[in-house]
């Protein structure tokens, strides 16, 4: 708050003994510790539904069940897995890039990024659709398709999420109104991109390797 | 300036739309927490009336008043709306008041998230309350599975989507907290100069911000059992019940402690005020409320000993464990009152029952933690008993304590304490009448949840008692609502440090101006506003040795003309002349200068000035 530097002045004493840069600028960002905060509680939002699954798996006593031999990492959840983690990439590239002060790279950045997790999007609905076309596999078929479909279905909720959070940077950047100094907007939707990435990580490993 | 030129903001009418749109609208912390406070006072009514209900209903054996299914709602939704819609929500509005005043910042971290926390309140509030229209949500507080995917009442999926809106408001709120926290303290408010209530409250919100999603997902859960055909909780599916006590409990243990951390909190802060000492052991306190926030997620399974799926001695050890910063924490509030120059006043009364009557919330809560007798009283009223005397007893009268102390600053005015002594011996009998039966009984084996019991039981005298407590309880509360009315009424005459206190949020005016400070104290420890108003006396007065004609025990002020290269009578600048102890203070100290050849009439001057201080410190009016 401005109102700080102010009584800074006011105050010759306080200002001797802890300096005169105020104490705002100092530390992490305030936009980005509200956003690591946010993500420490999807963390703990993700953790739920995954203790839900290894609690069911332990307690089953054949897991996956049987008849569900079409979850398969091949190919589809694999090239998605792929898409998202280069996503991934690509956006830190974008950050490298406006600390650097290139707004136009980041711009590119954002973009491709977009395009990146709207194909995940389009990927998982086509798995979907084929799961519950083809193999008659849905979120009622019993407790392993309610856990496949909460599991993966959040992570898509926030792939969508991150996806318009990119937008509304690519919008605000392509009207210039980030810079090398001023980019934390980008830095906290980034990170939130990040956190998606990983839970995806960690739902394949799960879902689809660790069987 | 350059904001001279720009037009005047249109000030404010007087009609109601304007004051309407001028609450709406508001992101300042002050207001925010105001609406928090009053709504969820609403609501504290609204749980009150529903157990009213219930104890009428148990006063006698027999069913005269309910019936059986109105009884399960009418208990489930007293639990959900005193702990999600009272407690929650008052002591993030007391916090959302004063967290800012006292890290001396001028707002919260995020303003208009704020004000989003506050307005999914009320919504979440009409969702769960509605489902008494929609068949009632006969599931508990606890909404065991598969009772709450089983029942077919929408109630349940109402209640559901609202405890999923206040959760959210939960989560925003604690981020903004701990950014606020973190990022807006004043300079020179070290994270170990901070107030015992922002710690408190910083300890809360990570608790919030670790077991409310986890309470948010299971919600989700048991929507996607009840109307997708999910089999999470489902065992021919393929489900789990008992997974349902886990995710519950992994929110519902910390959750205890939300509720419980802000009242330490207000309770520590009062405590020394009235005692007129520093608080005992400040470190201890920090570590040990830290301590029961790491510990909290560690007993969730204490609620789960009957169900024969928990590893029974770690989660006993633990939940014993957590005793002992809880009994820190005691011991420090009597070493802070051992000795120290006690003040009755409303607030310490509230204070000084919580400690009283949480201790035997708090003991009879580590019996529990002895799995044997655990086995003997699960389900009894021996639990309502215990979650009465820690949450009624406990959080009701901390809350009821920091509206006391803090009702000045937030409205410039000084509640009755003749109506404020009677609302405390009310509540101190009302609760203990209510809820000390209801030990005796949960020993003699009366399960809770009932709407019934056999007149042959012999639990009709102790319950009737019981329910004579209940409407004491609610007596208690219409002397609090008629002061807070007469009060309102009156012109804004409080001043601005009615209690001596030591916290900044007393070092700006009653009621703060909307940026909060004009200027802020300089911070060098965390008593912040003693340093101003007593720092050059106290200072001195026990490093140097008595005079010839000075007894042991007197102040003595002499306070040199600089201290660390800081000139010690600087403080004049600092608390400007409108701070009436601050002035009165730096008027002494200069007149003490060169105490070795000051005559004995300056001398007794300067006491008598300290003396007429203490007077009128004793009687704040």
């Amino acid at each position: 708050m401005s109102g700080h530097a102010d009584i800074a002045v006011a105050k010759p004493d306080a200002v001797a003994v802890h300096g005169a840069s105020g104490h705002e600028q100092r530390g992490i960002d305030t936009t980005l510790m509200g956003m690591l905060l946010f993500i420490a509680s999807e963390v703990m939002f993700f953790a739920a539904l995954f203790g839900a699954y290894f609690n069911v798996k332990a307690s089953a006593s054949v897991w996956p069940p049987e008849g569900t031999d079409f979850i398969t990492p091949v190919p589809i959840p694999l090239i998605a897995t792929i898409i998202l983690v280069s996503s991934s990439f690509v956006m830190q590239w974008g950050i490298w890039q406006i600390r650097k002060g290139n707004r136009t790279a980041m711009n590119r950045a954002v973009a491709i990024t977009v395009l990146l997790g709207v194909i995940f999007l389009g990927l998982q609905a086509y798995d979907y659709y084929n799961l519950v076309t083809n193999e008659n596999f849905g979120i009622n078929s019993g407790v392993y398709g309610t856990l496949f479909y909460t599991m993966t279905g959040f992570h898509g909720a926030h792939v969508l999420g991150g996806v318009i959070g990119l937008i509304v940077i690519l919008t605000r950047g392509m009207q210039g109104q980030f810079s090398s100094r001023h980019y934390m907007a980008v830095e906290a939707v980034s990170a939130y991109w990040h956190f998606v990435d990983i839970v995806w990580v960690a739902l394949f490993a799960t879902l689809y390797l660790l069987r | 300036m350059a904001t001279t030129a720009l037009p005047q903001a249109r000030p404010y009418g007087r009609s109601w739309s304007t004051w309407i749109y001028s609450w709406v609208t508001t992101t300042d912390h002050k207001k925010i927490g105001a609406m928090y406070i009053a709504t969820s006072f609403a609501m504290f009514m609204i749980g009150g009336v529903f157990a009213l209900g219930i104890r009428t209903e148990l006063a006698q054996p027999g069913l005269q008043f309910l019936t059986p299914d109105v009884y399960n709602s009418l208990f489930s939704l007293h639990a959900i709306t005193m702990i999600f819609l009272f407690v929650m929500p008052m002591t993030t509005g007391v916090a959302n008041f004063v967290v800012p005043l006292q890290i001396g910042a001028a707002d919260m971290a995020f303003p208009r998230i704020n004000a989003l926390g506050f307005w999914l309140i009320p919504p979440g509030a009409v969702l769960i309350l509605s489902s008494f229209a929609f068949g009632g949500a006969p599931v508990g507080w606890t909404m065991y599975a598969p009772l709450s995917t089983k029942t077919a009442d929408q109630g349940i999926d109402l209640l559901v989507l609202g405890l999923i809106l206040l959760g959210t408001s939960s989560i925003l709120g604690s981020i903004n907290f701990l950014t606020t926290t973190f990022k807006l303290r004043a300079p020179g408010m070290t994270l170990l100069r901070m107030p015992m209530f922002v710690w408190a409250n910083m300890v809360t919100s990570v608790l919030l911000l670790f077991s409310v999603p986890v309470l948010t997902a299971g919600l989700i859960m048991i929507f996607i059992d009840r109307n997708y055909g999910g089999g999470f909780f489902d065992p021919a599916l393929g489900g789990n019940p008992i997974l349902w006590q886990h995710v519950f409990w992994f929110f519902g243990h910390p959750e205890v402690y939300v509720l419980i951390l802000p009242a330490f909190g207000v309770v520590s802060e009062i405590v020394p005020v009235f005692a007129r000492k520093p608080l005992f052991g400040y470190r201890a306190f920090v570590l040990a409320t830290a301590s029961i926030g790491a510990l909290g997620f560690t007993v969730w399974a204490h609620h789960m000993f009957t169900t024969g799926a928990v590893y029974l001695p770690f989660f006993s050890f633990f939940t014993f464990l957590i005793a002992v910063p809880t009994g820190i924490k005691f011991f420090n509030w009597l070493a802070t009152m051992w000795g120290g120059k006690l003040r009755f006043d409303t607030p310490m009364l509230f204070a000084c029952g919580f400690i009283a009557l949480f201790l035997i919330g708090g003991l009879d809560g580590a019996f529990l933690a002895v799995v044997p007798f655990d086995f003997m009283v699960q389900d009894t009223y021996w639990v309502v008993s215990h979650i009465h005397y820690v949450l009624v007893a406990g959080a009701v009268f901390a809350i009821f304590a920091s509206l006391y102390y803090w009702f000045p600053k937030m409205t410039g005015r000084q509640l009755n304490e003749r109506l404020g002594k009677l609302n405390f011996w009310l509540l101190f009998i009302g609760t203990n009448l209510t809820f000390f039966p209801q030990h005796l009984l949960g020993l003699d084996g009366m399960i809770r949840r009932i709407a019934d019991y056999s007149p042959n039981a012999g639990w009709t005298q102790l319950n009737f008692l019981s329910s004579i407590g209940a409407f004491i309880i609610a007596l208690s509360i219409l002397p609090f609502l008629w002061n807070v009315f007469v009060t309102l009424r009156r012109p804004q005459d409080a001043p601005d440090d009615p209690w001596d206190a030591y916290t900044l949020e007393w070092a700006t005016t009653s009621p703060p101006p909307v940026y909060n400070f004009d200027v802020l104290p300089p911070i060098r420890s965390e008593r912040p506003l003693f340093d101003l108003k007593y720092g050059s006396v106290a200072a001195h007065a026990v490093a140097l040795p008595a005079g010839p004609d000075q007894s042991h025990g007197e102040f003595r002020i002499d306070p040199p003309e600089e201290f660390l290269g800081q000139p010690v009578e600087g403080h004049e600048d600092a608390s400007g002349a409108t701070r009436g102890v601050a002035a009165e203070v730096s008027a002494a100290a200069p007149d003490a200068t060169g105490v070795a050849g000051a005559g004995t009439s300056e001398q007794a001057e300067a006491e008598q000035k300290l003396a007429d201080r203490e007077t009128k410190g004793d009687t704040p009016k």
